[in-house]
């Protein structure tokens, strides 16, 4: 009957296509968690008011991060393709997509990041002042704890777009489950194969969204 | 001792300049519970900021015992300020932490070893009654018993100075009486110096001693709450100790009660502390051959005993010796309003 109905799916490709879906997404979540923080920190601390207020810094910052998310994501991957021959040795397979996924989505996750800490309480910043902390102290236990929930709702919908732009990577020869749609569905008119891929997709971003939706509920104690 | 010498604090806000502060001169001796009050917008907020730095002063110069707090470095500041404690008016406790890891948190501040933090932090939360909440969030707590966590906070690395920023504020009356019971068991039990800050006189009048009344950034009166309370001289203080006593009306009253109570003495009574007049009225009716008719008062208590004016009618054989006997009390002010 499954057969009758996907004549042209098989399961050990769509295996295959699953895991380099997840891998891209996993390893470039990570990094653009390490990097949109430390983005997203920058931007913050040095904004008007605050720790490290520098102009140059902050402006420096803010300009990297709108540039490289007003670039489209598809144009984004054709001009770094310089830079991933350089840092990955070659322009196909999932590694190939981490640099763009990751320079993608870091600074959209910034812009999440300096937001979830602005909405850090200022009075309990000015307590742990009051008791003489120091900036680092602030940072890691205040102002980063006090966002946790924030920090990781906005990581939740960075990692659902970034399934999109694994997809999108896909279709240029990144691998996952974009590639398979675009490779083995499109191009052959195996319309099952894009079906199929598409309901996985859309089961990996759900499966996503509750992960994140339960750690967020469960580190709120507001 | 904590003295205050020519402190300024301007805020530069486009092109316009706002003294919120200026030029303020304060002594705090030690063990005292001063209480500044003033109408928002004042400068009592931004005064208690400037105390421990968290606002920075445009001039002058702030001593806590030898330590003149004005000219530290940013480093030994922050190691100064863990002798400061703070509480504020919202809290500000961190929702991310339990009670025990809330007040646990200035220990980790000042270094303090994991078990002596442990075993410190049981003190403290017994200290404030707080005991069986350690392992509770601040979400879970009633605004009193937040204020609570924040006074252990505050108390953790045994502080010299407590500064209270509206810290009952946001609490309702029952509440506020108990925190500044507590308040006031902390300042008797540790021997630490507060400065409190409110806009609301019966606070003042509760657990102060001394009270500076500020308005535009001065302080305009100055002294022991009693003699402030007694004799307001400003007519911002007026206005505050009216919020005790209730707007002052007794001379339109006068020439009514004078019409009306024409046998005998009119007296007013005014009651100054100390607390051995508590028993003056009765004294009063059981020495001499007199009835006594109050007619019009107000008494409430103060740290240092009761303050408040009594109207009464004296009316019997001895009203002399009754009201010399009244005279003779140094605790009492007497005026005859009318003698028949």
């Amino acid at each position: 009957m499954l057969e009758e109905l996907f004549p042209n799916v098989t399961i050990e490709d769509l295996v295959e296509a699953s895991q380099e879906t997840l891998y891209m997404t996993i390893i470039a979540l990570v990094g653009t968690a390490i990097i949109g923080l430390l983005l997203g920190l920058l931007l913050f601390l040095t904004s008007k008011g605050n720790f490290w207020e520098n102009r140059l810094i902050n402006f420096v910052v803010a300009t990297f991060v709108n540039v490289f998310r007003a670039v489209p994501f598809i144009i984004l991957i054709l001009l770094l393709f310089p830079f991933t021959d350089f840092v990955v040795g070659t322009l196909r397979g999932p590694n190939a997509a981490l640099p763009a996924l990751i320079l993608g989505s870091a600074p959209f996750y910034a812009r999440l990041v300096e937001i979830a800490l602005k909405e850090v309480d200022k009075g309990v910043v000015e307590a742990a002042k009051a008791m003489g902390a120091k900036a680092s102290t602030i940072i890691f236990k205040v102002l980063l704890p006090e966002s946790k929930p924030a920090l990781v709702s906005g990581l939740t919908v960075t990692a659902i777009a970034l399934i999109g732009y694994t997809a999108m990577a896909g279709a240029i020869g990144a691998g996952g489950l974009g590639n398979h749609a675009y490779y083995f569905g499109f191009q052959r008119k195996s319309w099952d194969v894009v079906f199929v891929s598409t309901v996985i997709i859309v089961i990996i971003v759900f499966i996503f969204q509750f992960i994140g939706d339960a750690i967020t509920r469960k580190i709120d104690k507001r | 001792m904590i003295s205050i010498e020519g402190l300024k604090k301007i805020f530069s806000l486009e092109k316009k300049d706002i003294v919120a502060v200026d030029n303020l001169n304060l002594n705090v001796a030690d063990g005292d519970i001063y209480g500044v009050i003033g109408y928002s917008g004042a400068g009592k907020s931004t005064f208690v900021r400037l105390i421990n730095r968290l606002e920075e002063p445009t001039s002058g110069t702030i001593k806590i015992g030898d330590q003149v707090i004005t000219s530290l470095s940013k480093k030994d500041l922050r190691v100064a300020r863990q002798d400061i404690g703070m509480i504020f008016q919202h809290f500000n406790l961190l929702w991310s932490r339990t009670v025990a890891e809330n007040i646990e948190f200035p220990l980790e501040i000042s270094g303090v070893e994991k078990s002596d933090r442990k075993k410190r932090v049981l003190e403290l939360i017994e200290l404030v009654g707080l005991a069986g909440k350690e392992n509770a969030y601040p979400a879970q707590l009633s605004g009193g018993q937040k204020q609570r966590v924040g006074i252990a906070r505050a108390l953790a690395n045994s502080p010299k100075v407590l500064l209270c920023d509206e810290a009952t504020s946001a609490l309702d009356p029952e509440t506020t009486n108990q925190i500044l019971r507590l308040l006031q068991d902390i300042n008797e039990k540790l021997g630490l110096t507060i400065i409190l800050i409110t806009h609301e006189m019966h606070v003042i009048r509760k657990i102060c001693n001394r009270v500076a009344v500020m308005e535009q950034g001065k302080v305009v009166e100055e002294g022991t709450v009693l003699d402030v309370f007694t004799r307001p001289k400003q007519p911002v203080t007026q206005k505050f100790v009216e919020q005790l006593t209730g707007p002052d009306e007794e001379e339109e009253d006068m020439t009514e009660l004078k019409e009306r109570y024409q046998e005998g003495a009119l007296l007013r009574i005014q009651f100054l502390g100390e607390s051995a007049n508590q028993t003056v009225i009765s004294q009063l009716v059981k020495n001499f051959d007199i009835h006594v008719n109050i007619l019009q008062g107000k008494i409430t208590q103060t740290q240092v005993g009761s303050y408040g004016t009594l109207i009464v009618q004296l009316i019997g054989n001895q009203q002399k010796e009754a009201m010399q006997y009244l005279e003779e009390q140094d605790v009492i002010e007497l005026e005859v309003i009318q003698h028949a």
